[in-house]
């Protein structure tokens, strides 16, 4: 097992897909030479070269387009947005054309690809370059939704998303770019649509994403020293497809359901879990679903409102012991 | 600039002069029909007719090779009939019948044949220009020696990725070619009166170091020169083109719309004096193709089209087991286990 670091992972992922497939190829804003503003590529255009690792202008909506169409004609392309706020300049791509192409044309067309994209808070960049949009992704039929909270997910669903033949947005969190975490040896591909139990527990089941994942594993460990409280974390991983069979099989064995979700309050993406637990397994709950979530406002700037703004370790905390209790 | 340039016109053969008049007749007959049809209340939805435009669909489909891709509007009926997409596909797809192209999922406005090279028809205006582009990387990439084209409104030369397409496509010296068929109408608006230029098309192509071309739409000899042109610079690697073609929709832009902006006369002038099927035949004749052979391709287009119409008006509609297929490539739909 190796060390790297989550941006390292990003840089591994597409190098060791680029290695087996000649159709791969990886297009965005100051990915190449510069290897990335958040350096998550970097080695990638010295490895690869100028043909398969290419810089582009600023045209988010060439670039969706670009990948779109290169994917329909057989290749694997991998385009970045640079930050997911941006993918509202080419949402289009997203929203109408990548998701709905294959369906419009009865399955002629299909679309392997895969977007990736800095996401998230915690970097004082105020609220054009910090929002969670998993939730936006989420709600469009035709296309998978990833979010990985470790280096290992992160090399292991970024090339599983390589090899889907569905259009994929990847979201990257960039207040985990400098983590730290041990990666398989050789080649690494984990599977879209699968959960991951990674705290076990009995008393909660406490569903994360992303950064949200070590701050409520980080939670759940206060609560067990402090107060005996044994929660249970899940990483949901992926989005679309949604393992609900993980997820339902721990809210059976603990009865109380919490989500902790960066997006802003309205429609985010524990709301449709929620909804689901609460339609299938209303009788197994011994008490009211709970959302820990960024309350439905822009995100400042000034870091102590930002820092209050997501969740943190101690609100997931408070929120928990209080409902519990 | 080239512009209604003087030529011999004696450079095409007649198997290709009677291949581009069958095209145009099979474009103007369907797109006919399609109206008829609609009338009937037997093509639901909308739909976005051709005529008055068959000499641009005709003359670049007759220029492209069988690998070429093309990508349409949502006004894409004449394009994807132009590439030999079957007739009853296409009028099956427009009555929403089992046996249209796309089982009645897509609709007229996203008409797809991609055995035909017909890489779809997309309907928010701009998006299959940077497609398009991208289907040209892929060419690029992969060394395949097919050409792009793109098919696309005056009125898509003022959104955003119109721009971003070409000057993406430039940069890389991709092979595709972008044609705007310039109808004079954005909607039901004259294009001029809201453009900063007087050419939509042609007057960007400086701002992307590109020759400023402008054609004669309704003359399907010399769209299909400039095609060729085109598709020659393009296998070259020598990169894209913009052609701006000069046409007039003689229908509304939609079903719903009667025209009544245009200027009285205008469409009666445009229909007596410049409609690329009767000046097409005329110059048939006039180099020396027989009334006989012009009957016959119209005959047969008449035949076709009626042959197809039977039989999508027999077909049935979609079963309801499709409703949920093809949204993922496992062929179904589960976002969940």
């Amino acid at each position: 097992m190796a060390q790297l670091t989550y941006r390292e992972a990003v840089a591994a992922a597409i190098a060791q897909e680029m290695e087996r497939d000649e159709t791969v190829a990886f297009i965005g804003e100051d990915v190449a030479k510069a290897g990335g503003v958040f350096k998550a590529t970097v080695g990638l255009y010295d490895k690869f070269g100028p043909r398969r690792v290419i810089d582009t202008p600023i045209s988010e909506q060439a670039i969706l387009g670009a990948a779109m169409g290169a994917a329909m004609t057989g290749m694997r392309p991998i385009a970045e947005i640079m930050f997911s706020d941006f993918l509202a300049v080419c949402w289009d791509f997203v929203a109408n054309e990548m998701s709905k192409s294959r369906y419009m044309s009865d399955g002629q067309l299909k679309c392997p690809l895969v977007v990736r994209t800095g996401n998230g808070g915690g970097s004082r960049f105020g609220a054009q370059h910090s929002q969670s949009i998993e939730n936006w992704a989420m709600a469009i039929p035709g296309i998978k939704v990833v979010a990985p909270s470790t280096p290992a997910d992160v090399k292991g669903l970024l090339a599983a998303s390589i090899r889907d033949n569905d259009p994929v947005i990847f979201f990257e969190h960039k207040s985990l770019y400098a983590i730290k975490g041990e990666v398989p040896d050789g080649e690494h591909v984990d599977t879209l649509g699968t959960a991951k139990v990674v705290r076990k527990g009995k008393d909660a089941t406490v569903l994360a994403l992303a950064l949200m994942v070590p701050r409520a594993v980080a939670a759940a460990d206060k609560l067990m020293a402090e107060h005996g409280i044994d929660i249970e974390v899940i990483d949901v991983r992926t989005l679309v497809p949604l393992d609900m069979k993980t997820i339902s099989s721990s809210v059976v064995k603990t009865g109380r359901i919490f989500t902790v979700e960066e997006n802003p309050r309205l429609c985010g993406w524990g709301a449709e879990i929620v909804s689901i637990i609460v339609d299938e397994l209303f009788w197994d709950l011994d008490g009211p679903a709970v959302r820990i979530t960024t309350p439905h406002i822009p995100l400042p700037a000034a870091d102590n409102l930002e820092d209050i703004a997501i969740p943190s370790v101690d609100r997931i905390f408070n929120k928990i012991l209080e409902v519990l209790n | 600039m080239v512009k209604n340039k003087k030529i011999k016109n004696d450079d095409l053969d007649d198997k290709k002069r009677l291949e581009l008049y069958n095209t145009q007749y099979l474009i103007r007959f369907s797109e006919q029909r399609a109206y008829d049809l609609f009338l009937e209340n037997l093509v639901k939805g909308t739909s976005h007719l051709s005529l008055g435009q068959e000499a641009i669909a005709a003359g670049f489909a007759c220029a492209m090779q069988k690998n070429d891709k093309s990508f349409c509007t949502y006004r894409g009926h004449a394009h994807t009939l132009a590439r030999g997409a079957s007739v009853v596909g296409v009028i099956g797809e427009l009555m929403q019948r089992d046996c249209g192209l796309m089982r009645g999922k897509g609709g007229s406005m996203h008409l797809t044949d991609t055995s035909k090279g017909v890489m779809g028809s997309y309907a928010i205006i701009g998006a299959h220009l940077p497609m398009a582009v991208g289907s040209a990387w892929r060419a690029q990439y992969l060394g395949h020696d097919d050409v792009s084209t793109v098919f696309f409104g005056d009125g898509t030369t003022n959104i955003g990725a119109f721009h971003e397409a070409l000057n993406y496509a430039v940069v890389y010296k991709l092979p595709v070619v972008f044609v705007c068929e310039n109808n004079n109408y954005m909607e039901y608006t004259p294009i001029e009166s809201i453009t900063a230029v007087k050419n939509p098309a042609a007057d960007r192509a400086s701002a992307y170091g590109l020759e400023s071309i402008i054609i004669d739409g309704n003359d399907a000899d010399e769209v299909f020169r400039t095609a060729q042109k085109a598709y020659s610079k393009a296998r070259a690697g020598d990169g894209p083109s913009l052609i701006e073609c000069k046409t007039y929709r003689q229908s509304g832009h939609s079903r719903a719309d009667p025209g009544s902006y245009r200027p009285n006369g205008e469409l009666d002038h445009w229909k007596k004096n410049n409609d690329p099927i009767i000046r097409y035949r005329e110059r048939l004749l006039e180099f020396g193709i027989t009334q006989n052979v012009i009957d016959d391709i119209e005959n047969n287009v008449k035949i076709q089209v009626d042959k197809a119409t039977e039989e999508a008006k027999n077909s049935p509609i979609p079963p309801e087991s499709i409703l949920t297929t093809n949204v993922y490539d496992n062929g179904g739909w589960a976002w969940r286990n």
